[in-house]
């Protein structure tokens, strides 16, 4: 590399290859992958996109679970100046298109046993060149002509074979991901990110959480999610070990792959937590190289807080918060935990925060207002939509000092104690948080009206102790229509993630309307 | 024990896959090809206690003896032999 040093996503990646080539950075599906070895395949990768023509500004979706792929193919696509655009593997098929198209995706990388989602986008898109198809086969190409297996069969030709030196220029303002991310108009937003914003991120991060490079960070959060994704940059930066499983469906199997590879960073989110702490005879596994625990998404209850505090004794637990367009804001160092257990703390470093009241004016501690962010880590807005980057990016006010600066409306209250810590309130809209997933009602009534038999429809979050919120949704049917609650979530199972499908559903004859005949759901809750 | 398979391939597909015309390998990962996730599995248990008479103990919450038809017709006929013997 030359020219002067730049903050790019997957520089420390190199940086750490070049200092520790044989640790292991990478534990996954009972592989083990050293910081070595993961390098060789992202020049491969690399090589084998720009084979297909991809280069700087293009998008890469990445439609893929956990996996050493994922890994890859960021680095990949961030070493040759391109976007990558982490899918969550759940995307239904009508999802993944509207992003590929939204994003005029260049190329797309996924597995082959998703092919229920992605075959069916790729006929609904014209954007993407170069469809990388992980255990796709020498057939994969039958599907469709521009899938490609990955692995290649054959190495890509030498003038492709991709060395760290053919970097590509890119400036650390450049985009280096697009997170999608739902909204409220139902239509899920491209948080569009630098690598200054990523790496801004990883900086503030890392000066309050100490990983360390004899750190084992075991993850089972989606990668595809901003929560997960940083586990990894944040051990590809310090030199540390990811043990990444796909999901937290058997809880037992994690606790057994944390014990042997004697885990010592833990992540979660309150619905992992609450199956953790249930496990039965979780004592009988040693646990004890468990050092930190963190939670973030969404929050998570007191009562948890103590359990996990007696049940891990010699870990340091990390109340945080943060949302995709900057990824964190604030953390409650350990030692608060006992004097404000309900409090997500205080900023981190390297940013500014105020709450401010409904026309953007800060106000004093003890108040409750929106939480609005500056810093080097705030998203350069949302893809191609430049109303609702303009309501969340706002000027600030000449009283904050930083006259004009566009500034983070994070569109959640927030209420602050006499000294400045912060806690949680409520969104300001309705995005229903379950399961520490972001739900769009928009968008679940949008999958519910697709059914003819369906006459109006309205979704809410309603409490739920395991999932935070649970999804509800009321109906009104067709007069004369059968149709019964199964049959609603059966329906929505189909076309949306399953975070997102109702919970509950309520058949009712009428929804309460507001005067302009909006329906009025603060009377459903 | 072709029956086990059947049964919960239909169950699958009735509850889970209904109308994608998805076929199910018999030691296709319902995991890794997102067929279940956590509180999907909760239902294959409560299906299988309820069709099998089967006891699914916290300690079997496995992949080993969940995660694919193959691994259920397994888990099942193993339960089914523990209780016989007993």
């Amino acid at each position: 590399m030359t020219g002067r040093r730049q903050l790019l996503v997957h520089q420390p990646f190199f940086e750490t290859v070049t200092r520790l080539p044989d640790k292991v950075a990478l534990v996954c599906d009972g592989q083990r992958h050293t910081y070595g070895e993961l390098a060789a395949r992202v020049g491969q990768l690399a090589g084998l996109l720009k084979e297909a023509g991809i280069g700087r500004g293009d998008r890469v979706a990445l439609f893929l679970d956990n996996s050493v792929e994922f890994i890859t193919g960021l680095l990949a696509v961030s070493s040759i100046g391109a976007v990558f655009m982490p899918v969550n593997g759940l995307t239904k098929q009508e999802k993944l298109a509207y992003m590929l198209n939204d994003a005029r995706a260049a190329a797309l990388i996924t597995h082959a046993v998703l092919q229920a989602a992605w075959a069916g986008a790729l006929a609904a898109n014209t954007s993407v060149r170069a469809c990388l198809v992980v255990d796709g086969g020498v057939d994969v190409a039958r599907i469709e002509p521009r899938c490609l297996a990955y692995p290649p069969a054959r190495p890509a030709p030498a003038a492709f074979v991709f060395r760290q030196v053919d970097s590509v220029p890119t400036s650390e303002t450049d985009l280096a991901s697009i997170i999608y991310t739902s909204g409220s108009t139902g239509d899920p937003k491209g948080v569009m990110l630098s690598h200054l914003n990523m790496m801004s991120a990883l900086r503030s991060v890392l000066a309050y959480l100490p990983v360390r490079e004899d750190d084992i960070i075991m993850c089972v959060l989606p990668l595809a999610f901003g929560y997960g994704l940083y586990h990894w940059l944040l051990a590809a930066k310090s030199g540390a070990t990811l043990v990444l499983e796909s999901s937290f469906a058997f809880p037992l199997k994690v606790v057994q792959v944390m014990a042997a590879e004697r885990a010592t960073v833990f992540p979660g989110v309150p619905t992992i937590y609450t199956q953790l702490l249930n496990i039965k005879g979780l004592d009988k596994f040693d646990l004890s190289a468990l050092r930190i625990l963190t939670n973030a998404a969404a929050a998570i209850s007191e009562e948890h807080i103590r359990r996990l505090r007696r049940t891990f004794p010699q870990a340091d637990f990390y109340s945080m918060y943060g949302l995709t367009e900057c990824k964190r804001v604030t953390f409650l160092p350990p030692d608060q935990l006992d004097k404000r257990p309900g409090s997500v703390g205080r900023g981190m470093p390297y940013q500014d925060h105020w709450l401010a009241d409904e026309s953007g004016e800060p106000l004093a501690n003890g108040c409750t207002g929106e939480l609005v962010v500056r810093g080097p880590h705030v998203m350069r807005g949302y893809w191609e939509k430049p109303d609702q980057t303009a309501e969340r990016l706002r000027p600030a006010p000449a009283s904050t000092g930083y006259a004009g600066e566009l500034v983070l409306h994070t569109g959640d209250l927030f209420r602050t104690d006499a000294e400045g810590w912060l806690y949680f309130v409520a969104r300001k809209d309705d995005i229903v948080k379950t399961r520490g997933e972001k739900v769009s009602p928009r968008e679940v009534e949008n999958a519910i009206y697709a059914l003819d038999t369906v006459l109006e429809v309205a979704v809410i979050g309603t409490p739920d102790e395991h999932l935070g919120a649970a999804i509800k949704a009321f109906i009104v049917r067709q007069p004369g229509a059968e149709l019964g609650e199964r049959d609603v979530i059966r329906h929505c199972l189909s076309r949306l993630e399953s975070f997102m499908v109702p919970k509950y559903v309520e058949f009712v004859t009428e929804l309460p309307k507001t005067d302009t005949g909006k329906i009025k759901k603060t009377s459903l809750r | 024990m072709q029956d086990v398979k059947q049964a919960v391939r239909q169950f699958l597909l009735d509850n889970f896959l209904m109308g994608s015309g998805a076929v199910i390998a018999d030691d296709a990962s319902f995991m890794k090809g997102h067929v279940l996730d956590s509180s999907g599995f909760m239902e294959l248990i409560l299906f299988l206690e309820e069709s099998f008479g089967v006891k699914v103990e916290d300690a079997e919450l496995v992949p080993e003896n969940l995660d694919s038809l193959n691994n259920i017709e397994a888990f099942v006929a193993r339960k089914r032999e523990a209780r016989a013997a007993a």
